[in-house]
């Protein structure tokens, strides 16, 4: 129990360190302009893999309308921007809640119906949902149409801007974490690994599978308010299928069911574009030879063997760590 | 007679759908994965058709056979490369690696073409038909005339030659069939070697039909075909074709009298419903699930 606090802290502190550095450096001007816009983008990347990987990397669900949701939140978030005149100290918390809220709700109204599907169906219906969405916003006018939804209020300042996606990532990760290292994530988890033997020792799967489902869309609602407030338009266009295959890139590659290689593949994915400029025309290619290349290697029992070599041996208690590399593990059949 | 016109529409576009349905529920049968690719493969075949036409002068019927040939070569390519070593992985992971291979073939046509929307001369040259006061195109002709035809020859290739009846049985079960001496992996390789033929084929009218080929051209229509396979039942052939004229039916009415921009929505709208109603689709068959 002690150990689980110390850990807690020290968790607390490396997450308060990173805020701080980050901090600093905008602070002090040591990040260039360009890449002090790109905290943000980052930011939201990692919220949306975080969320998207409860649905795909534990629950074993591929779901292809995570932008739908997003764009569904940063709808609902935005226009209540727009409409109320409060501090902006309630506002925005407010906003995040509303397009995470609508989300959600969006989440229970498909999750019914397509949870009772599976596989390539519930991908299919989920992918139909997206588009359905983006069609419908564009045919309505109120919401700016295929022009886009303009005059959101972007946030005062850069550090602000940081600070605030910084707190919902901090949250969006914490929540996610516990949730699968809960009760409700063991559950979440069985139905991914085996869903007769889950049902079969009183799992409620339907109950379950829409847990996962509607906080992850929850999760992409809120996302898409922030997304909103740092560009002050939103265009229908941006969420498209497009969209998702990105969030799901980048969950494949930091491995399907670690959430740290989620932050971390976020990152990599959201800079990568910019840092070699020259390959952009190539990012679409790459993309896709990773998704690719993950799937072959992650299944190829010679890579796995490499692997397991080269895996620190565990000692006594499990760790987080190990929880996480068990499940990118298990999706090996 | 407006009303009879877009029925027409709907039933050219709903017979490309039926072709591209075919791959599907073909590949869907026995590989039990949906091969996200597929429309892709109709881009390849599109494009492929588009370079020999006009680039290396090909007659017309050369130039269809050509790009038969590379879509069958490049259905056969990806399976061995892509799924072959999927085989006993996940459902999941052979779907992201098929969304991965979609996303290649697209990024690669981006690539080597730009994102410029090529004009294809239609190699179809039939004078239009006046039936009553209602204009057939040539192309609306020949289209709906081949989606017919091929549909007779598929069924009567699966039910009557020894290939056929090795499909439908590693479809059933592959461990049983192939202890009956079943080549599953030839076998396996002729379905994407057939279905990707198809697929070219289903390319070759949708550009004559439209008269122009991007990066991008393959996936909504892939989709809505995947969408058409789903509605007749997924796994049967004559499903394919009913599934895939009704799209088109449906498809081409809600843009004459709907809107323009919700006719995707409404096509999608109906996958939808047909699942939570019927999941097996309209001449599914159902299975039941072992432990």
């Amino acid at each position: 129990m002690k150990k689980k606090v110390t850990k807690n802290i020290l968790s607390a502190c490396i997450v308060l360190a990173v805020y701080l550095v980050i901090f600093a450096l905008v602070q002090l001007g040591v990040l260039s302009r360009h890449y002090q816009s790109l905290l943000v983008p980052i930011g939201i990347n990692i919220i949306l893999a975080v969320s998207l990987n409860l649905t795909v990397g534990f629950l074993g669900e591929l779901t292809l309308g995570h932008a739908g949701f997003m764009s569904v939140g940063a709808y609902a978030g935005c226009l209540f921007s727009i409409y109320c005149d409060l501090p902006v100290a309630i506002e925005f918390p407010l906003s995040l809640i509303i397009g995470g809220l609508t989300a959600a709700i969006f989440g229970i109204i498909i999750g019914i119906p397509a949870l009772r599907l599976k596989g390539d169906y519930l991908a299919i219906v989920t992918l139909a949902f997206g588009e359905i969405i983006r069609a419908v916003i564009t045919n309505l006018d109120f919401l700016g149409g295929a022009g886009g939804l303009k005059g959101i209020d972007k946030y005062s300042s850069t550090t602000s801007a940081f600070t605030t996606v910084f707190i919902v990532l901090v949250i969006t990760v914490l929540v996610i974490k516990n949730l699968v290292n809960s009760r409700h994530g063991r559950a979440i988890c069985s139905i991914r690994d085996n869903v007769i033997a889950a049902e079969s020792v009183g799992i409620n799967v339907v109950f379950y599978k829409l847990l996962a489902f509607v906080t992850a869309a929850f999760f992409a609602g809120a996302a898409g308010v922030l997304y909103g407030h740092n560009l002050g338009i939103l265009k229908p266009g941006t969420f498209d299928f497009n969209k998702s295959i990105e969030i799901l890139v980048i969950v494949v590659l930091g491995g399907m069911g670690s959430i740290t290689g989620s932050i971390i593949s976020a990152i990599v994915i959201t800079l990568l574009p910019e840092v070699l400029r020259g390959l952009d025309d190539y990012r679409l290619l790459i993309y896709s030879v990773v998704l690719i290349a993950m799937m072959l290697l992650n299944n190829n029992p010679k890579f796995n063997e490499f692997k397991e070599k080269i895996k620190p041996k565990k000692k006594g208690g499990k760790t987080v760590k190990d929880d996480a590399a068990q499940s990118a593990d298990g999706e090996v059949e | 007679m407006e009303f009879i016109e877009q029925l027409i529409n709907g039933l050219n576009l709903g017979s490309i759908y039926a072709l591209m349905a075919l791959g599907y529920t073909m590949v869907y049968g026995i590989a039990k994965m949906l091969n996200f690719a597929h429309g892709d493969v109709i881009m390849v075949g599109a494009y492929t058709l588009s370079v020999a036409v006009s680039t290396l002068k090909f007659p017309p019927a050369l130039a269809i056979i050509t790009s038969m040939i590379v879509c069958s070569v490049l259905g056969i390519t990806i399976e061995k490369i892509a799924y072959k070593p999927l085989r006993k992985a996940s459902p999941l992971t052979v779907l992201i690696t098929a969304i991965g291979v979609s996303y290649f073939l697209q990024s690669l046509a981006l690539l080597i073409f730009g994102s410029n929307q090529r004009k294809v001369e239609s190699v179809i040259n039939i004078a239009p038909v006046k039936l009553g006061g209602i204009e057939l195109t040539g192309e609306s002709i020949v289209t709906i005339g081949v989606t017919v035809v091929i549909m007779i020859l598929m069924t009567l290739f699966i039910k009557k030659t020894k290939t056929g009846k090795a499909m439908l049985a590693v479809s059933e079960d592959k461990g049983a069939a192939q202890l009956m001496g079943v080549n599953v992996n030839k076998t396996i390789s002729i379905t994407f070697a057939i279905g990707s033929a198809l697929a070219a084929v289903a390319g070759v009218l949708f550009t004559s039909s439209y008269g122009f080929v991007g990066p991008y051209t393959g996936s909504l229509p892939g989709i809505k075909a995947f969408v058409a396979a789903v509605l007749g039942g997924i796994g049967s052939i004559p499903g394919a074709m009913l599934g895939g004229i009704l799209l088109g039916i449906i498809e081409s009415l809600s843009k004459a009298y709907i809107s323009t921009q919700l006719s995707d929505a409404i096509v999608f709208g109906v996958l939808i419903v047909v699942l939570l109603v019927k999941p097996t689709g309209l001449l599914g068959k159902k299975r039941m699930e072992k432990v």
